[in-house]
Formats: structure tokens, sequence, C-alpha cells
């Protein structure tokens, strides 16, 4: 009954339209049977609501989906599933307090009682597919992050789909966690699945894909075999698919890490530190306690920041990480420790007054807390100024000079808005993020935390953001840049503390194979079972 | 935290389009809060015709006598003394409200603020100079709202302890104390019912010159100023807001907020305890044991309709007053009970709903809501839609 030839998966001139975003505008791509095809774009280039369509969260106004062939209309996930396509998303969506199996039973709605024998043969027989080894009565939550993956690519070929779909899988991951991955994927080639895999990093897409689909804007500007590729030289291969990405605006983002093809060999210098100065910023034996069951707080860090520093912290999300900016920013109290700025102990004074001594923190949290979304860009801009002059004058508002700062503010950050009275709320993530910038790097900053400084930020902004950090350090001044994203530390940082748990457990010069080694701490921290 | 994840999950793809022209968006919103503000009333009073038709009385007749003993010749002074401790009391709640922080407790603080000046205010007019012991019955009455308020918010602010609850909880203790000390200590001894001693009229709150209308309705309108002023000029104003908008954002942007969680609830319990003030030393003169005119309870209506904003509770409120006032004279000539005017006001809120419920639906902008409650609802409804 089926085309032997026909590709797994045909999207033919899929076109979704959002309010005020053509998100896809006429996608037509095959993914052919036991092939990697990556789907490469920066955020927002309608990656997420393709896969959105193809997972039958989203329907298309347009356009067909065909499965071995047929047109096969995907209006739900149930139909993507029972056409075999299964998708692994980038946030885990395991329940944490259950066990293995037991999450792979929540799929199971044939029958009214649960087969539990015969979902862990089942269990046994995609693991085995897979090259991997899972225990099925661990609880979930207790498995390291790239061990859930894998539980979540059991899940999502447990009905034996032939397709799957992986949504930015390397975001968790540590390197050695990647490695495995891709482990995964050929064997998932040789058993003759498909695997659409997205992602927005360059030397992802060359090291997996067979092919790889290009989206810019909604639409594909191209599509390469990597096996053609391998005839050219690295940097061509770059600058065409740079090219491809941006247009016009390749030159903007020509330096970022996510578009590099090799991060090893090119690492960030060591800036040289004038030798008698010192630190900045000393956090000596600091702990803090754990947060609601997501942070585990910190146990006895210690670290030291010097003028002209970039410092990396790198780590899964949720060992601690939010508890260090706090901490530091004076946003939450610490149980034991010190926190030294210039010298002088800070750890009694609160933000504002932090604030004034030119500590500030980007929080990662740009939506929650990071902006009120209901108040103006302009009031926005002076949140951490309240009642301060000459912007407050006997607890009055001087709009005038408010909006007058807040313009200037708004050019030499080029933040992209209406008007400065326009609700925080309206704007993009970039600008959202331009405005939290603005706000901390003004009224001379001395050091600077920032966490996640980057994540969900298109390229352009990503390295507009990268240069303000560096230009903080250049102007000396002292940076702390928490990430989960190794590529961008190893881009940024000098020296990179690995977070654990709460706990620094080591720390790396950058330098080569400074990201593995990065890794391995990561790992061997935690549970020695970890991938 | 996993509104934050869900937040960004979804929406890189899906932004908005940049608003339209300040100018415009403006237009459109004024006449979006004038819709949602008096349509409401307007379809209030339509249904209510209704239903004076379906029980056999003349509409027209009614409204009419709203308008005669509500407006009319002197009546509109009547009602402008029946909108003092309304007003009062919804400044106070704005205030409190506008930083998502809920007082419901109003009931216990205004009859306490009562049942203390009723009882201590004899003694204090017979001997204190007229102006002088005034003065300090106002305080007294706002000291008594502002204390009952204190628990509660030493609760919120220490241990996040649920608002609504502790200040209901008051509240009951509240009315209860009222009673113990109207029975008790501040018994009248020369009659029978459980009462206060009666002011004497020329001790009690002065009127302006030739009408009847006595300071304590100019205390309310003042009152209502100051508080949109705050609200809308201060630091501290701005400080509630971003409380109500972004508790998060609020300890970010390194806003004290233990410490304005106790002072937004002190002010609001002045107020209600003041409105308890304007009321005794202004029109009854004497609580009665078991007394309790709720006027919190119809006026938060209207705090929703205005938006929270201080000076548009104004006409809210007024035009509350001309109906409750005109309402005595209506109902009595068309044989209803005074109830029917609760009637009313619970249409108002029906219709409220109803609009509040539309206007989502079409996306039409402002709110009932506040910022940070509509947030709690849209991240609660995109978490139901990712997970479905």
């Amino acid at each position: 009954m089926q085309d032997p030839d026909a590709p797994a998966v045909e999207l033919v001139g899929i076109t979704k339209q959002f309010p005020g975003v053509l998100a896809n505008d006429d996608i037509s791509l095959a993914v052919r049977h036991g092939e990697v095809h990556c789907l490469l774009g920066e955020n927002g280039a309608g990656k997420s609501t393709l896969i959105s369509i193809l997972s039958g969260m989203v329907r298309p106004d347009a356009g067909e989906i065909r499965v071995g062939g047929k047109v096969a209309p995907i209006d739900s996930p149930r139909d993507a599933l029972e056409l075999g396509i299964g998708t692994v998303y980038q946030h885990s969506t395991l329940v944490r307090a259950l066990t293995v199996l037991e999450n792979l039973l929540l799929g199971e709605t044939r029958g009214l009682r649960l087969n539990v024998e015969a979902a862990r043969a089942r269990l046994a027989e995609v693991a085995a597919t897979l090259g991997v080894q899972i225990d099925a009565d661990a609880p979930a939550g207790e498995l390291a992050l790239g061990r859930q993956q894998q539980v979540e690519i059991v899940k999502a070929l447990w009905r034996g789909s032939r397709v799957l779909i992986l949504d930015e899988p390397t975001s968790m991951l540590t390197p050695q966690g990647v490695a495995e991955l891709q482990k995964v994927l050929r064997r998932l080639k040789e058993t003759g699945i498909s695997v659409i895999f997205i992602t927005h990093k360059l030397h992802e897409a060359l090291a997996v894909a067979d092919r790889i689909t290009i989206l810019r804007a909604g639409r594909v500007v191209g599509v390469l075999d990597t096996a053609e590729l391998a005839a050219s030289s690295a940097e061509e291969v770059q600058a065409r698919i740079v090219r491809l990405m941006f247009g016009e605006d390749s030159r903007a983002v020509a330096d970022v890490a996510e578009l590099r093809t090799d991060l090893e060999g090119e690492q960030a210098p060591v800036d040289d530190q004038p030798p008698d100065a010192g630190p900045l910023l000393a956090l000596s034996r600091v702990s803090a306690r754990p947060v609601g069951g997501f942070d585990p707080g910190l146990e006895d860090v210690s670290l030291e920041i010097a003028e002209g520093e970039i410092l990396g912290v790198a780590g899964m999300d949720g060992n601690g990480q939010r508890s260090l900016a706090e901490v530091i920013a004076g946003e939450r109290a610490l149980s034991a420790g010190e926190i030294h700025l210039y010298g002088a102990r800070v750890e009694r004074l609160d933000v504002s007054a932090r604030q004034k001594l030119g500590l500030r923190y980007v929080t990662d949290d740009r939506l929650g807390e990071g902006i009120v979304t209901s108040l103006p860009v302009s009031l926005n801009l002076f949140l951490k100024r309240i009642g301060q002059r000459p912007f407050w004058r006997h607890g009055r508002i001087e709009r005038r000079s408010v909006e007058r700062e807040a313009r200037s503010l708004v050019e030499s950050f080029d933040v992209r808005t209406p008007s400065v009275s326009t609700r925080a709320g309206a704007l993009s993530g970039g600008n959202v993020q331009k405005v939290v910038l603005a706000r901390e790097l003004s009224f001379d900053p001395k050091v600077v935390v920032f966490n996640k400084p980057t994540y969900g930020l298109d390229l352009r902004t990503t390295s507009t953001v990268r240069e303000l950090i560096r230009g903080l350090a250049r102007g000396g001044g002292a940076a702390l840049v928490i990430s989960t994203d190794l590529d961008e530390l190893l881009d940024l940082c000098g020296r990179i503390l690995v977070l654990s748990r709460g706990r620094v457990v080591g720390e790396v010069e950058n330098g080569p194979n400074a990201g593995e080694r990065v890794g391995e701490l990561m790992v061997g921290a935690g549970d020695v079972a970890a991938v | 935290m996993t509104g934050a994840t869900t937040d960004t999950a979804l929406a890189p793809e899906t932004r908005p389009l940049e608003p339209a022209a300040p100018s415009r968006r403006f237009a459109t919103d004024a006449l979006d809060v004038v819709v949602r503000s008096i349509v409401p009333v307007l379809l209030a009073l339509g249904a209510g015709a209704i239903l004076l038709l379906a029980l056999g009385r003349n509409p027209i007749t009614f409204y009419s006598n709203v308008w005669k003993g509500g407006i009319e010749l002197t009546a509109w002074q009547d009602s402008a003394i029946r909108a003092a401790p309304l007003l009062l009391i919804a400044v106070g709640l704005v205030v409190v409200f506008r930083a998502n922080i809920w007082n419901l407790g109003y009931n216990g603080q205004f009859l306490l603020g009562a049942a203390l000046i009723s009882g201590l205010g004899p003694h204090l007019v017979a001997t204190e100079p007229r102006w002088l012991a005034l003065l300090l019955l106002f305080l007294v009455a706002g000291g008594a709202g502002a204390a009952w308020t204190l628990l509660p918010a030493l609760l919120k602010a220490r241990y996040e302890t649920n608002e609504i609850i502790t200040t209901l909880m008051m509240s009951f203790i509240g009315v209860g104390v009222a009673n113990i000390l109207i029975k008790g200590p501040f018994q009248d001894p020369s009659v029978n019912i459980p009462q206060t001693r009666v002011l004497p009229l020329n001790k009690m709150l002065p009127s302006i010159p030739g009408t009847r209308i006595h300071v304590g309705v100019i205390v309310a309108l003042v009152a209502a100023l100051l508080v949109h002023y705050v609200l809308t000029r201060t630091s501290f104003g701005l400080r509630l807001q971003i409380l109500g908008a972004n508790p998060r954002a609020a300890r970010h942007v390194g806003v004290k907020v233990p410490r304005l969680i106790v002072m937004s609830f002190l002010v609001s319990g002045l107020l209600v305890g003041m409105a308890a003030a304007a009321d005794i030393l202004g029109t009854w003169g004497y609580v009665r044991a078991n007394w309790n005119p709720a006027y919190g309870d119809t006026v938060i209506p209207f705090v929703f309709l205005a938006r929270l904003n201080a000076l548009a509770l104004i006409p809210f409120v007024v035009f509350y007053a001309v109906l409750s006032t005109g309402g005595d004279l209506a109902t009595q000539q068309a044989n209803l009970s005074t109830d029917f005017l609760l009637v009313l006001v619970a249409l108002i809120l029906l219709f409220m709903t109803v609009i509040e419920y539309l206007g989502r639906r079409r996306a039409l902008g402002a709110s009932y809501l506040t910022p940070g409650l509509q947030q709690a609802l849209r991240t609660s409804r995109l978490r139901r839609k990712a997970s479905a």
C-alpha cells in the first residue's frame, strides 16, 4: 500500500499565521527513511511552530502533511502518535515522582488494566534498540538529565514510531551527554527510524545531520546535504550556512559561538589582570538555605572576581545558580559566610544599597521578575531607583527627568520600542532583555552578575549582549556569567567554575578541552550513573 | 518558575504586533473603560425595570422617585452625606487592592471604630473643645481600624498567610468585640435597649453653612484625592503598583515587601476606621448593638467598576448614594423592601461579570482584575493549553 520510495514524512506548503507573525510561510520539506534531518535556524525562525504542527499541537492554516506518501491530517497529538511520529520536547515532560515504568505507562490508554510486565519487556526492547540501559524502577526525577532524555525517547518510540522529533535536545546536556545522544542517533538510523533534530547551533547540526534544512523568518532558505559539504573546508561551510541563516545580517553575528564550527580551537583569551589589584567581588564560604525543592541553595561557596575578569559558572539548571545570583544581589539572605565588594563586607546591605555601590544583577527570569509588564518601558528602566534623586523628589516622581533619561537609555541600548511609554510587556524577548540590561548597566556598574544572559534570544541580540559583557570587563568592571550553555561560557570567560548541588565542585581555566573537563566535573560530582 | 518556562516556550514565535500609536490606543482604552464601567450599570437599571414590571410596579415611577428622593430640592445633600462613609471605605480598599492585597475585614474595622467613638464620644465632647474632641475621635476610629488590620498584615508579611482568611476572621471578632463594648462598658444606662449614649446634636460634625453637608463629606473627598495622588505620583504608590502587578519583581528591584504590606494594610484600616467616624459623628450620633450597615460589601462592586482608581470612585459612589437615598422613598412608595436596592447592586455585579467575560474573549484590553491576578489566570490557562 505504502510507497517504499516515498519520504517518511513530507511537509508541503505549510503556512501558519499567528497574530502579527507569519511563523511558517509555505514550508516544504521531506524527511527520508533512516536519516537525521536537522532543522537549523535561530530563535524565531519558525522551527518550534513547524514542530508543533507536526506533533499535532498546532494546526496549520494551509498546506498538508504526508506520511509514507499518503496525505495525513494531524489534528491532535494523538493523531501524530498514531501516524508514528513521536516527539521529545526541550523541557522534560516526565512526572518526577513516578518511576520510569510508571511514566511510560501514563501514555498507555489501551484497555483499563495496566499491563506492567508487557511494559517492562517493551522498555527492555526499546532500550536495546537505543543501546542504552535504563532502570525501570528508578524515580524519573532522580535520573540525570541525559538519562531522562533517553526515557523521553523511549516514550516517543513506545508505540512503534518511525519518525522521532527532538526539539533542541542538547540544550540540557553535558558534552558527554551529547556524545551519548549521538550514539543513540546512530543506532536509530540503523533501524531505519528518521530523526528530525532541531537546533540553533551550527556545529551540532554539522555533527549529527545527514541533511540540514535552514529556516529564516518562517521560510526554508536552503537544504544542504552534509555528505556534499564534506568536500569543502569548514570555513566555507560555515560562511555558506551563516549567509543562508542571516542573509544581509550575517556580518552582525559572524563571531557568535553558536555559529562556529569548532569551539575548542578558538578560546577567549584570559584577560591579563593588573597583578596587585585585589578582587572586586569575593565570596567567602557562603551558604544559603535551599528553596522549595527546585533550588538546592548554596553550601560553602567561595569565589573571587578581579577587575577586568569574566568568571563563568557552569552547571545544570537547578544546581544553585539562582541562589548564587540572588545572594550576591542581596535578594536572598545567606546563612553563613561573607561577601566582600571592593574589600568591604556587604552581606548585610539590601538590594538597593548594593545597587548603588555598582553591584548589579541581570536576572534570568526577565518576564517573571526582570520587568513589570503592565508598566511603561520608562518606569521599568528606573525600577531599582524608586525614590532616588533626581528621578524622585520628596517622594514625588519627576516625570520629565525620568522620560528624558529613559529616552537616552533606550537609544544607547538600541531598545526597539514605539515609545518609552509603551507597556514593557508589549516588547519582544530580546528588547525586554535590552531594557533589563539598560537598567543594570547604567549609572556606573562595577560588578555585574549575569544569569543566563542570552537564553532564548536571537543571535543578533546574543551577539550584542556578549559584546556588552566584554565591554564591561574591558572598562575595568567584573562580570559573573552564570549559564547552562557551555558554549557561551567558553566564548566569554577566562575561568569557569562548576556548580553542582549548591557546591563549587571545580574550576577550569579556559583552553583546549575545557568544555570536556567542565562536563566531567558537572557529572562527577553528581551521581555516578549520570550521563 | 514554571510559569516563566511556559511563557518562553510558547512566546518567541507568537509575539504580538507592536502596539498602535499611543494616541489611538489612549482613545480606544478610554472608550473601553467607559464601556466597561457604564454599561453594567445601565444594564442593571434596565433589568431592574423588567423586574419591577414583573412585580407589577411602574419602573418609570420608581426611577423618578429615586430621582426625587436622591437629588431634587435638598435631597442631594442627603445623598452626599450618605456617600461620605462609602467613599472612605472604598478608597481604603483601593489602597490595598492595588497591591493585590485583599483586606476583607472592613466590617469589623468599621464597627470597632464606630463602637469606640460612640462610647468615648459623649465624655470627650463634654470635656474638650468641640474641634479637638472631634479630631481625637477621628484619630481613635482610624487608629482602631488600622490596629485591627495589624495582625493579618504581620502574618502576611512574615509568613505569607492568606489575608483573605485572616482579615475575614478578624472581622467577625471585631464585630463581636464591638457588640460586647456596646452592651457592656458603653451601654447607655438611661435606656433599656443595648445602645450607646447619644451625642448631643450641637456637638456633632459641623455642617457647611446653609446645607446639611457635614465636614465628613469633605474629609472623604480630600481622602479620595490624596489617595489618588499618592498612588499615581509617589514612590510609595509605584511600589504598591509593582507589588500588585508582580511581587517577584518587587523583591527583585529591592522593594521592602513586608514593610510595604504592613504599611498599606495600616493605611487601609485607617481609612475604613475614619469612615466610621464620618458616619457616627456626622449622621447617627450613637450605635445600637447588632447594627451593621455593611457599607464595604455594597461598595466593593464600585471599587472594581472604577478600576481601583480613587478618582473614578467618586462618581460611582455618588451614584450609589443617590440610588440608595432616593431608593428609600422609591421602595416605600412602591411598597417594596429596601433590599430591592441590593438586588440592583447584585445585578450590576452580574453584568460586570458578563461584560468582563465577553471582553476577555475579545481581548478588549483593560480589565477589572489587577495585573497580578490577570497574570495568574493567563499562565494557568496557558499551562492548561500546553498540557492539553
